[in-house]
């Protein structure tokens, strides 16, 4: 494996024991220096693709103060994944697609139940099997929501507040969904026929790859901040279900639809030169640029209401299993993130304050304790931010911090890929990994053996030592980790 | 018509190089490729869905990733996965047409070994080239 092939690796000025620096010296065309987050073992282990993708980034125009890298940072495409970037929109800022990912809104979802461990346990493999049913998941999954072209545009123009009216999920989740579920100033026109025919059945479906569903636990010991903890309905031995998705094939086709589009004016129009074609990208305030944001915007409805939608699957499911009504079994929300997307925000820029369009792919916003995006629930306290570990390591919960201002209010998303797929599947089998994995407690169901295999834990970071370098760098901090006992594999 | 998966391009995702004596080979070697990440074997598709497409395009790059893209939406909007291509090749003013009519089957879950679902075709570090009379594809697949 060779993901350092011909790149230059850089030397990186040390800021602290958890930030980095790679200076404008380090490539043509940096406008601003880039930061990566990280522990010295953690960047050490991170392929150099990542140093070239993030220098990259700091080369768009309009890019504000650094290009950052979060502690979880691994390769993608145009922005690394755990790629963060602010653009000046007064300053001919840009928008791109590249990085937002052609997942817009991926995310994650937590609720909690008033269950225990012992109460769980003995249904476990039922509850899997019939979340495996409910929530269709892999290739050509179809979901339960059943729309014409018509419908759907109405789904993508309202969000998760489209599925609260339908019956699906309760008015409460949007007080603790990011957004409340709607992102506004989506425009159906901006959005292909295409797009739609490829999204308009799938709502309601988790998708493949890393996506999965999960029963976790609150090991007692596991809990940092307790009152936290508990003020977001959190408490020893509990049982919780999180999952991952996103806005499956539409939100892929709006991604593919406009980096076309963009590729094919940037230079000509807009005379804009870049290192990587998929960091294509158009001024925010261009027609090309506003256009995009509004059919980014139709994606990250799509997906709020996708998880939206799955969350009533998984509310019906327990329901059944344990006979009683999801309300009674305490299944509220405790939060829905994005990470990956772009939003205008205000933030403070050498004493005064700017809007800026951020870009966060593979990155969770985590604002801090008093800013105006979060609803009354959550804003003396911070945002709650969900990070998806591997399979079999466990997730965790945290909280946005005032010094996160540092990073736009922006923090890691998942453990970060230290090997790859195709390397995965030569080392692991994936009904051995099912059986051991049973062995240690977690109960798995998947359509694919192939696809759990490269989902191996061994293929990610440590989970750990991602969150303790977002705790340590002052960018969230940590409230509980939960760890698996049951995982439906997308 | 060959094609390997290719080690450190991508971390997260999938890459392959593909290639053929002519255009209409490579395609196919890149629509196989994709196929099966997705499906285990690609004889386990059958051939009574028939599909037909014409795109246009000012080059063979955009040509195929637009081909693949293509294949990527119908998979969605349709459920179909190909297994036999007839690709036709024309010069179309200052560029190039590709009339493609394939064959195949709708996704059965309950009869195919489907594997993992592709998001869509990146741009990074595509490309297509001929040399001494071999065309050669390398392509990133988002999963």
């Amino acid at each position: 494996m060779d993901f350092n092939r011909e790149l230059k690796k850089p030397s990186f000025r040390k800021i602290n024991d958890y930030v980095w620096e790679i200076g404008t010296d380090f490539k043509a065309g940096m406008r601003v220096p880039a930061r990566i987050f990280a522990s010295e073992s953690l960047i050490n282990a991170m392929d150099g693709m990542v140093y070239d993708q993030v220098t990259n980034v700091a080369t768009l125009p309009g890019i504000v103060k650094y290009a950052y890298c979060m502690p979880d940072g691994h390769s993608g495409y145009g922005f690394p994944i755990g790629g963060v970037a602010a653009m000046d929109i007064e300053d001919g800022g840009v928008i791109s697609p590249g990085g937002i990912g052609f997942d817009i809104n991926c995310g994650m979802r937590l609720l909690r139940t008033d269950l225990t461990l012992k109460d769980v346990q003995p249904h476990l493999k039922r509850i899997v099997n019939k979340l495996f049913e409910s929530v269709p998941s892999g290739v050509g999954s179809k979901g339960f929501v059943k729309l014409d072209a018509q419908g759907f545009r109405k789904v993508i123009d309202e969000g998760a507040p489209w599925c609260v009216e339908h019956g699906y999920g309760w008015a409460d989740d949007l007080e603790a969904t990011e957004l409340r579920g709607r992102d506004d100033g989506a425009d159906g026109k901006a959005v292909s026929d295409k797009a739609v025919e490829r999204g308009k059945g799938q709502i309601g479906t988790l998708g493949s790859g890393n996506h999965y569903l999960e029963i976790q636990h609150v090991r007692p010991e596991n809990i940092f901040d307790e009152a936290l903890a508990r003020k977001w309905g959190i408490f020893p031995d509990q049982i919780v279900v999180m999952f991952h998705c996103g806005s499956r094939g539409f939100g892929h086709q709006v991604a593919t639809d406009y980096l076309n589009q963009f590729l094919s004016v940037m230079e000509s129009k807009y005379k804009i030169k870049i290192l990587d074609r998929e960091l294509a990208c158009a001024p925010f305030t261009s027609p090309e640029g506003q256009s995009y944001f509004k059919a980014m915007k139709c994606a990250m409805n799509m997906s709020f209401a996708n998880r939206q939608t799955i969350v009533h699957r998984v509310r019906e499911v327990f329901s059944e299993v344990f006979g009683q009504d999801a309300e009674k079994l305490g299944m509220r929300q405790v939060y829905d993130v994005s990470h990956n997307r772009a939003s205008i925000e205000k933030h403070r820029v050498d004493g005064g304050v700017k809007e800026l369009i951020v870009h966060r792919k593979g990155a969770t916003a985590a604002y801090g304790p008093g800013r105006e995006e979060l609803t009354a629930r959550f804003r003396d306290d911070g945002q709650p931010v969900i990070i998806g570990g591997s399979m079999e390591t466990g997730s965790y919960l945290l909280a946005g911090v005032a010094s996160g201002a540092e990073t736009w209010f922006t923090t890691a998303h998942g453990s970060g890929r230290t090997m790859s797929r195709t390397r995965a599947k030569q080392l692991y089998r994936g009904d051995t990994l099912q059986k051991e994995m049973e062995g240690r407690g977690i109960y798995v169901k998947t359509g694919s053996f192939a696809g759990l295999a490269e989902e191996a834990g061994a293929a990610y970071k440590n989970i750990d030592d991602v969150i303790e370098a977002t705790h340590q760098a002052g960018i969230s901090k940590k409230v509980v980790k939960l760890v698996p006992i049951g995982n439906v594999k997308g | 018509m060959p094609y390997q998966f290719l080690e450190g391009l991508t971390m997260a995702d999938i890459a392959f190089e593909a290639t053929g004596k002519t255009p209409e080979e490579m395609f196919i070697s890149s629509a196989n490729a994709m196929t099966c990440t997705q499906l285990q074997d690609v004889r386990e598709l059958g051939t009574k869905e028939k599909k037909e497409i014409v795109l246009n395009a000012p080059d063979m790059e955009k040509l195929l990733h637009d081909f693949l893209s293509e294949l990527i939406f119908l998979k969605d909007a349709e459920l179909l996965l190909f297994r036999e291509y007839d690709l036709k090749f024309t010069k179309s003013g200052a560029g190039l047409e590709l009339n493609a009519v394939m064959k195949g089957e709708r996704i059965d879950p309950k009869k195919h070994h489907l594997l993992v679902d592709v998001k869509a075709v990146s741009w990074h570090k595509f490309k297509v080239e001929e040399r001494d009379g071999a065309w050669k594809a390398v392509v990133i697949i988002d999963v």
